[in-house]
């Protein structure tokens, strides 16, 4: 009998995926920033965060300024953001709820219990004393899932589109980190290549987990392009864009071929156009173009990618029914 | 091994623990269930709570002879109930030769008369039957009520089997228990059995009605024990050709038998209720061309309610030639003028229930209801006689359970599980639940009562 996954699980085992990847993002992101925020533009980093996801507004709707404290619990605890810590695992744990025929007890109970602290976390767990304790907990109970995952998901359909969500919530979550930065640094022309600024593409490094590794790799000592160049394209390095691009486009391509699924060649298109891409281009190339603008083609192509992956294997045999929500992130 | 043998092996094993011992272990079970989420939801007016079944780690204990009793009887009652719904669904013979009302059952809200004359693979209907047992003061197991539509708390069942595995390992050892872990693999096999004729290798499915149904957590575990999909309605679609398709990866795959774990009612709004939307447009299509095989059958609750129930005794004699092996409780049909009568003289010493419900919902208990509840209740009765059976309060047995820090007898009921493919298989084991407040004859779950492991002797 050929392998049968259903179409709503597929999707529920991306998005499970994406959101615990995305949590991770996030406290990577909250943590370096309280880390290293600190400075007198601090106010300014904690107001550039807001545009991760485009919240400025929904931000600004319930609160008076981006103070640290209130941008710090509108991430991480504020059940009624769709893009905090505490909803991205929960709705990491919902999508595990859909999936608990098809996942270990031990991926469950622990999503089920990570989700369950969460929720328990007040402003007392916010107190500047204490974040780094708690980002740090944040990331290992992600790292412990993927760990979880990786040891007990079986090795069919299930686990490429698992990785599949995975790879691309990751090329998206770097984007997006370097173009929070972008915006902080490049209006500020004074501060270019001054400590300053060198601290900040510093603390980018630190947020993708990069500082080391990026020392270990490039020769140059730390240089606005060389991290943008470094978290963009390097090819090995495991939170890079181009890393991430490729693994996506080749898992795609072991579902397309060693599990026999038909569709998938829009997506197959778009992952695989882009992984060209970053293959050739180099950073002075991109920065030419505009990195802002370089970044927002990238996550446009992982957008249309991620509607096509819709179209080709989260939507099957169309005509009758219910069609499921492609996009979660607006659901 | 005796039950003397064992309530004093465990009597002993347990005097080696202390209560904080024994209370921390339990806890340490349960908190490990409620991180498993192995919960059940009740509703209340506005909040929807997962809860976890609270368990008690003192086993009830079955001997092999008291088990030989109670699984001839569950197996008669079974075939007795698929013997029914063929002939109310075929010939009606019964209704005929006027052992059992005729508008009992062409009246009931559960008769469907759209599956007439449909024939089932191997001409089963009830395919996983729940039978809820008591015991009376004289020791004989009594049958409560039947379930034949989808009887839940299987989970349970193995669940508590394995808690005790893990939390009382010393309880356990060298104990000649029958197991009860192989239900899986019964319900598969019993369910390939009954597949459409001349399909080979079949495709099941468990079709759920989604992860907020109460009983989801018990869906999960079955589809897992038996190694297929869990499906809702909308991943499920019926093509041209009349079979039913699941959404794949890779397009459209056929499904050949669902077990499923939705009413009637809710299965096809083309067929039953249009306004549901869990259910399959067309499923009833594929059902009735025989495309797709139901597990169980549709149109079984119009053996399982509880005025049918008192007329149980009279289809067994009536298709099996045979006295009841299980003998019912003495129930008093209100729709009879005798019933009512008897009823409405008798109330505060009668449990009065009504005829389709389930859960302990709607139930009066005589002995403890207040004049009020008393009054509404005679008011119902008069006004929807048919609506309602009564039956004495059966002194149920009793238990040891940990309640607080000491050990105190607690009421308890029983159900046992067949499952009916070609031939019936009943679990050796079953769900035994216990009435956690103190004289409480009330064990169901959204009523404030718990379960405990149920040991069926070797």
């Amino acid at each position: 009998m050929p392998e049968i996954l259903l179409a709503r699980y597929a999707l529920a085992i991306f998005w499970l995926a994406r959101y615990v990847e995305r949590a991770e993002n996030l406290a990577r992101i909250l943590d370096t920033n309280a880390t290293f925020a600190r400075d007198r533009q601090g106010a300014q980093h904690w107001h550039s965060l807001l545009e991760l996801h485009s919240d400025q507004e929904r931000f600004a709707a319930t609160h008076t300024s981006p103070t640290a404290a209130a941008v710090l619990r509108f991430y991480v605890t504020d059940d009624s953001n769709p893009t905090s810590i505490v909803s991205a695992i929960g709705m990491a744990r919902e999508n595990a709820r859909i999936l608990r025929p098809l996942i270990s007890n031990e991926m469950w109970a622990h999503l089920n219990v990570f989700n369950k602290w969460l929720q328990t976390l007040d402003d007392q767990a916010l107190a500047p004393g204490d974040l780094t304790r708690l980002f740090n907990r944040i990331k290992e109970s992600c790292q412990t899932h993927t760990g979880i995952t990786d040891g007990t998901l079986h090795r069919d359909q299930v686990s490429y589109f698992y990785r599949l969500g995975r790879y691309i919530e990751r090329a998206d979550a770097t984007t997006r980190l370097l173009d929070i930065k972008y915006h902080t640094l490049l209006p500020h022309v004074a501060d270019v290549g001054t400590p300053i600024d060198i601290g900040q593409w510093d603390a980018v490094l630190r947020s993708a987990a990069g500082h080391y590794a990026y020392l270990r790799a490039v020769s140059t000592g730390v240089t606005p392009s060389g991290v943008a160049a470094f978290l963009l394209l390097h090819p090995r390095f495991p939170r890079s864009v181009a890393f991430s691009v490729a693994e996506a486009d080749r898992l795609l391509a072991v579902l397309r071929t060693r599990h026999e699924l038909a569709g998938g060649a829009a997506a197959a298109a778009s992952l695989g156009g882009l992984r060209n891409e970053l293959a050739m281009l180099d950073i002075q190339q991109i920065i030419a173009r505009g990195l802002h603008e370089f970044l927002d083609h990238v996550q446009k192509r992982l957008i249309a990618a991620t509607d096509d992956l819709g179209e080709a294997f989260f939507d099957t045999g169309t005509g009758v029914g219910s069609r499921v929500t492609l996009d979660q992130r607006q659901a | 091994m005796s039950r003397g043998d064992v309530t004093q092996a465990i009597r002993d094993r347990l005097g080696g623990l202390s209560i904080a011992e024994f209370r921390r272990r339990v806890t340490e079970a349960e908190a490990e269930l409620s991180d498993l989420g192995v919960t059940f939801t009740i509703y209340s007016d506005k909040d929807a709570i997962d809860r976890v079944l609270p368990f008690d780690a003192i086993p009830r204990v079955i001997p092999s002879d008291e088990w030989q009793i109670v699984e001839a009887g569950v197996r008669q009652r079974v075939t007795a109930l698929n013997l029914l719904l063929h002939d109310i669904y075929h010939e009606q013979s019964i209704l005929a030769d006027r052992v059992i009302p005729a508008d009992l059952v062409l009246a009931n809200a559960n008769y469907r008369p759209q599956v007439q004359h449909f024939n089932p693979p191997c001409g089963t209907y009830v395919h996983v039957c729940g039978i809820d047992i008591v015991r009376d003061r004289a020791g004989v197991f009594r049958v409560l009520e039947d379930n034949a539509r989808t009887p839940s708390g299987i989970s349970y069942v193995i669940s508590n089997r394995h808690t005790m595995m893990r939390a009382f390992p010393e309880l356990l050892e060298q104990m000649a228990l029958r197991p009860v872990g192989d239900y899986g693999h019964h319900l598969i096999t019993a369910l390939r059995e009954v597949a459409p004729a001349g399909k080979s290798d079949p495709q099941v499915a468990l079709l759920s009605p989604g992860t907020y149904n109460s009983a989801f957590f018990e869906h999960v575990f079955l589809a897992r024990e038996m190694g297929v999909p869990l499906v809702e309605g909308r991943d499920l679609v019926v093509g041209d050709d009349d079979r039913v398709y699941m959404r794949t990866t890779g397009g459209l795959a056929r499904v050949s038998v669902l077990y499923r774990r939705l009413d009637d009612d809710f299965l096809d709004p083309k067929a039953f209720r249009p306004d549901s939307m869990i259910g399959v447009p067309g499923l009833m299509r594929a059902y009735r061309t025989g495309k797709v095989t139901l597990a169980n059958a549709v149109g079984t609750g119009v053996a399982d309610d509880k005025a049918m129930y008192a007329y149980m005794p009279r289809i067994i004699r009536y298709y099996l030639d045979q006295d009841p092996i299980l003998p019912n409780v003495e129930t008093h049909v209100c729709r009879d003028p005798d019933g009512l009568r008897f009823t409405l003289d008798h109330l505060e010493d009668l449990v009065v229930k009504p005829v389709g419900g389930s859960g302990g919902y709607g139930i009066v208990i005589g002995p403890r209801a207040s004049a009020a509840e008393l009054a509404a209740c005679r008011a119902q009765l008069q006004a929807d006689p048919g609506n309602f059976i009564s039956q004495p309060c059966v002194d149920l047995s009793v238990t040891p359970t940990l309640i607080g820090d000491k050990v105190e007898p607690r009421h308890i009921d029983f159900r046992p599980f067949a499952i009916t493919g070609k031939t019936t298989w009943v679990l050796p084991g079953g769900l035994t639940r216990v009435a956690l407040q103190r004289g409480s004859l009330v064990v169901n779950s959204s009523q404030g009562g718990g379960s405990k492991d149920t040991w069926v002797l070797a």
